[in-house]
């Protein structure tokens, strides 16, 4: 493996605008490593060899003329549920097999506008659905620490690529949990930002009030650089924040906990939680008093609701922006067996049959259902009380605290299919995640460790990592980036060096 | 497959319709309501459209501002309360021509509400009669595609080869306007049906946020009626007849949905809860969708859009801003130009209200403006078979015709060529008096010759006027204006002559 894969995109900046790479190299460099482990992987669903080395050429120029930003030429990984031009965008669904979009996201027309060149695209739960990546249309993505295991979801694509070295950076987005939790299962930095922060133009919705993109990275800092380009307000987004990027750069090169107030939230930890990942919790916050922060438990007790209220609202949401996947515009069509002369109804439930997953279909008919009239109140309705519920807690919390933490996950990485037949286990993996997206607040996840993988379990990992969620208020991402990349130089300090370093190097793994 | 029907008079001897009036106005923003497309009427199919209102997916909508201040004057000129915080909602059905597969509306928060508006209808005899009709609500929301259904024979889905769908108008701004249910006695109801599409025709022109044309679907009404029995207060099922597009059509489809109602009720039969297809060729309706309580759109509030609050500064803004309501302007125009009840009917039954303003505007006289636009050029217009609007002349055109009469520089009969001269696109008036070489001679050498040569001609007549009877100098003034070819100032004449002679 060549070293330049293993540089964070900090580092990678640094090298090439010291002259001592390129980002022609760099990308090659990556190109090189997802030709030689992503056959293993499964992170990308599609790779853009061409239209990465071009981008690179054009940014090595960009520098040449001086007229870079701090990230160009650092090749990035986007997860397939963005428009692209010039590159298909599925979101891991088969309805949209193939699709090419005649149109950037903003966020990736911001990314092409700071010069960081796009190696493809990551492999998805199908329209995001998923906390594993398996339900993906394409085949499940495999966690880089065990490839018996499931990288988390519905971002595992954009966290295992990160996490195998394959991208330094990559984008995600996170409705539930599906930035941070594969960022815990994998062993990377995810940040889901505040809902607004960043825009949501171009990203194919699965539920509009909640879903929010984000870097997916290696380091807080890194995540913190990505953040500032891919953030600001959008008049494309009616939902976009009107306000400048909270300054998390500067936060993330600060660093510093002294005499900050920090929230342990009572109802996201213990029960439910397996008891090594609340031994490495403990010890990470155990470090942060130690540098000086104040830490103090906090209740946030309709949290527990925020599981039942989710999966209220984003399938009513989902069900709804979903009909568009009708045949008749783009996207797959299929005509029904045994029938002449189909009409567009027949051929319009042909095509959603045969081209959404079970998934999809489940959620869809949750969604639907949830919306019926004689049922709105009872169910959407009373979820969205919960969401000003929890709203109110995390205010009230955030009264006495600034910021809150929490496991990311209570479990560590599953073997793959061992939660496929069972939703309600798989939906239970986002307890700590969703309550963000239901109040909008920013959350991170980071990397606090290893635990060691039960007996008897499957795969090749003797241990696991494990991430610990930070969440402020909104706006406030800012102390997110402060807070985790002081953890983070605690931990490595302790650990002598980066926690992937430990993770297994994928040479000659196999295909 | 025809229909049973009972003669509407006969039908309301024993039955009350009650209506209920649903009014889609296009409005005509330049652009779309969530997106930046063109609106413009009859370009290519397909051709104005984006991501947003061909629902690619990732596409976000925006709302059109100009759309919401539309929306805010049209609810403030139907006296309706203004939504302090307002959402659009998602009304969620499959049909091809909708992109997204829901339609952005509004549903339980309407931005304009609880208001009312008066309608005039006038009889044959000219007598008219006010009825308020009460507004429950008018809404924004998002026109569909077109969908034209090719082959078959009837031009509807059922039967049809196959179906193209033209998204140009798939997000052009609508404004939906539901009035209460209408209760009028039972005759007058098909009158008032159309009376009222035709006054939010003349009030939402007045505003100019739409193109308010019926013909091109920019003012689209749908017509809900039900009947119960006289004397019961038993409301009966409804139907719901589809796009009626034009005045008439609207009292038609009254007329015809009562006898058919009442046919099936006096066969002790029920309505079926429905939507009607209007036949414009016979005025008949036929049955469309079956409709029931059971149709569920599940709405919900539209997560991608902010919710629209518009301040109360603004709103007050815009009802400063408003135009004068038609029915206050007819009477306050009626009072000012003095004309009769009959004149100001006939005026506004020709469709000449607003020229006959824009003339006297212009300096002409009320009398002078009518005339000339109920007489003479209706005339034309009616020969060439158009409306008046539609005649290659201004209304400062024909005042400024008028001034050259007044001036004593044409008459009237003169004044019909500078008309034709006019319409042909000669010039201005006084282009067309010169060019053509119209203007009347007051000049007494020439004149003098002329009335020496008709005294000479007409010694009888000339001598009558020597003996005080001087109502014979019309016959010599028609000797002069016939050699001088009509061009002769009949008022100078008439003194040259009497001049002579007395």
């Amino acid at each position: 493996m060549s070293e330049l894969t293993r540089l964070t995109a900090d580092q990678a900046a640094q090298a090439i605008a010291a002259g001592q790479t390129s980002s022609v190299e760099l990308t090659r460099a990556l190109l090189d490593r997802i030709d030689a482990v992503d056959g293993a992987v499964n992170a990308f669903l599609h790779v853009d060899t061409d239209g990465a080395l071009a981008a690179a050429e054009a940014a090595d120029a960009q520098r040449a003329a001086g007229d870079a930003t701090y990230l160009t030429g650092v090749p990035i990984a986007v997860k397939d549920v963005f428009t692209t031009i010039g590159q298909p965008t599925t979101c891991g669904s088969r309805i949209l097999e193939g699709w090419l979009p005649p149109y950037d996201a903003t966020v990736v027309a911001k990314l092409r506008a700071a010069g960081l060149p796009i190696l493809g695209k990551t492999n998805m739960d199908e329209f995001a659905m998923g906390s594993s990546t398996e339900h993906s249309a394409y085949g499940p993505t495999r966690n880089p620490w065990d490839l018996a295991r499931i990288p988390g979801g519905s971002g595992g694509g954009s966290a295992a690529a990160v996490a195998a070295f394959e991208a330094p950076l990559a984008l995600g987005t996170d409705t539930g949990g599906s930035i941070r939790q594969p960022g815990a299962l994998t062993g990377t930095v995810g940040v889901k930002p505040t809902y607004g922060g960043v825009s949501r133009y171009g990203l194919v919705a699965m539920a509009s009030s909640l879903d929010q993109a984000g870097p997916v990275t290696r380091t807080v800092l890194d995540a913190a650089l990505l953040h500032e380009v891919i953030g600001g307000h959008d008049p494309l987004d009616s939902t976009s924040i009107d306000a400048p990027v909270p300054a998390v750069v500067a936060a993330a090169r600060r660093a510093d906990v002294k005499g900050l107030r920090i929230g342990l939230v009572r109802e996201l930890q213990g029960e439910g939680c397996e008891s090594a990942v609340q031994a490495r919790f403990d010890e990470a916050v155990q470090l942060l008093t130690e540098a000086g922060a104040e830490v103090v438990e906090v209740s946030c007790p309709s949290f527990v609701h925020g599981i039942a209220a989710y999966y209220l609202v984003m399938p009513s949401e989902a069900s709804s922006n979903l009909a568009r996947f009708d045949a008749m515009r783009y996207g797959l069509r299929v005509a029904p067996e045994g029938v002449n002369d189909p009409s567009a109804e027949q051929v319009m439930a042909a095509t959603r049959d045969a081209g959404f997953g079970d998934e999809v279909k489940r959620r869809i008919i949750l969604g639907t259902y949830a919306l019926s009239s004689g049922y709105y109140d009872a169910y959407y309705g009373s979820a969205q009380k919960v969401r000003t519920l929890i709203a109110r807690d995390f205010a009230a919390a955030f009264d006495q605290v600034d910021l809150l933490v929490s496991p990311t996950s209570p479990v560590t990485a599953w073997p793959l299919g061992e939660k496929s037949d069972d939703p309600l286990a798989m939906y239970l993996a986002d307890v700590a995640t969703i309550p963000a997206n239901l109040a909008g607040v920013p959350g991170l996840s980071l990397p606090i460790g290893l635990a060691p993988v039960a007996n008897g379990a499957s795969g090749a990992a003797d241990a696991l990592p494990v991430g610990m969620q930070f969440l402020a208020p909104a706006t406030a991402d800012d102390r997110l980036y402060n807070a985790a990349a002081a953890l983070e130089a605690l931990l490595e300090d302790r650990w002598g060096g980066p926690l992937l370093d430990r993770a297994p190097t994928l040479e000659g793994a196999a295909r | 497959m025809s229909d049973t029907l009972v003669p509407f008079d006969e039908a309301i001897t024993r039955y009350d319709p009650v209506m209920g009036l649903e009014v889609h106005v296009e409005l005509n923003t330049a652009t779309k309501m969530f997106c930046g497309c063109p609106t413009e009427f009859g370009a290519e199919p397909n051709t104005q459209t984006c991501p947003v209102c061909l629902a690619l997916p990732g596409a976000l909508p925006v709302v059109n501002a100009k759309a919401v201040e539309s929306a805010i004057r049209i609810g403030l000129a139907l006296n309706c309360q203004i939504a302090e915080y307002c959402r659009f909602a998602r009304k969620n059905y499959f049909y091809p021509d909708m992109p997204k597969n829901f339609q952005t509306s509004q549903y339980d928060e309407p931005i304009a509400f609880d208001g009312w508006t008066d309608v005039e209808v006038t009889d044959d005899d000219g007598t008219s009669q006010t009825f308020r009709i009460e507004i429950e609500r008018a809404h924004m929301e998002e026109d569909t595609g077109k969908s034209l259904h090719v082959g078959g024979s009837t031009g509807r889905i059922h039967g049809a080869d196959y179906s193209l769908v033209d998204y140009n108008r798939a997000g052009i701004p609508l404004i939906e306007i539901v009035t209460r249910t209408i209760e009028v006695p039972a005759h007058k109801a098909p009158a008032v049906a159309r009376a009222y599409v035709n006054h939010l025709r003349d009030l939402i022109g007045g505003l100019g946020v739409s193109d308010v044309r019926m013909d091109q679907g920019s003012l689209r009404a749908d017509v809900n009626l039900s009947l119960k029995p006289k004397g019961s207060d038993q409301l009966g099922t409804r139907s719901e007849t589809k796009n009626v597009n034009s005045f008439r059509s609207v009292e038609r489809a009254v007329r015809y949905e009562v006898s058919r109602h009442a046919a099936i009720l006096d066969a002790g039969e029920k309505v079926v809860q429905e939507t009607r297809h209007f036949h414009e060729s016979d005025g008949s309706t036929s049955s469309g969708r079956e409709k029931s309580d059971a149709d569920d759109y599940r709405y919900f509030p539209e997560p991608d859009l902010a919710p629209v609050s518009p301040s109360r500064e603004w709103v007050e803004q815009l009802r400063a801003t408003l135009p004068e309501p038609p029915a206050q302007r007819r009477a306050r125009l009626q009072t000012e130009w003095g004309f009769s009840d009959l004149d100001m009917r006939d005026t506004i039954g020709a469709g000449a209200l607003d020229l006959v303003a824009a003339t006297i505007e212009a300096g002409a006289s009320p009398q002078s403006a009518r005339k000339w636009w109920l007489g003479e050029l209706a005339r034309r217009a009616n020969e060439d078979g158009v409306d008046l609007d539609a005649l290659a002349i201004t209304p400062a055109q024909v005042a400024g015709i008028q001034a050259l009469i007044d001036a004593g520089r044409i008459n009237d009969k003169l004044a019909r060529q500078v008309f034709d001269g006019v319409i042909a696109g000669e010039g201005t008036p006084k282009e067309v008096v010169t060019a053509r070489g119209l203007e009347v001679v007051s000049d007494d050498g020439a004149l003098g010759a002329a009335v020496d040569q008709a005294i000479a001609d007409d010694p009888d007549a000339a001598q009558k006027i020597r003996d005080g009877k001087h109502q014979a100098v019309g016959a010599l003034i028609g000797s002069v204006m016939k050699q001088m070819r009509g061009q002769a100032d009949a008022g100078r004449v008439r003194e040259l002559i009497l001049e002579r002679l007395t």
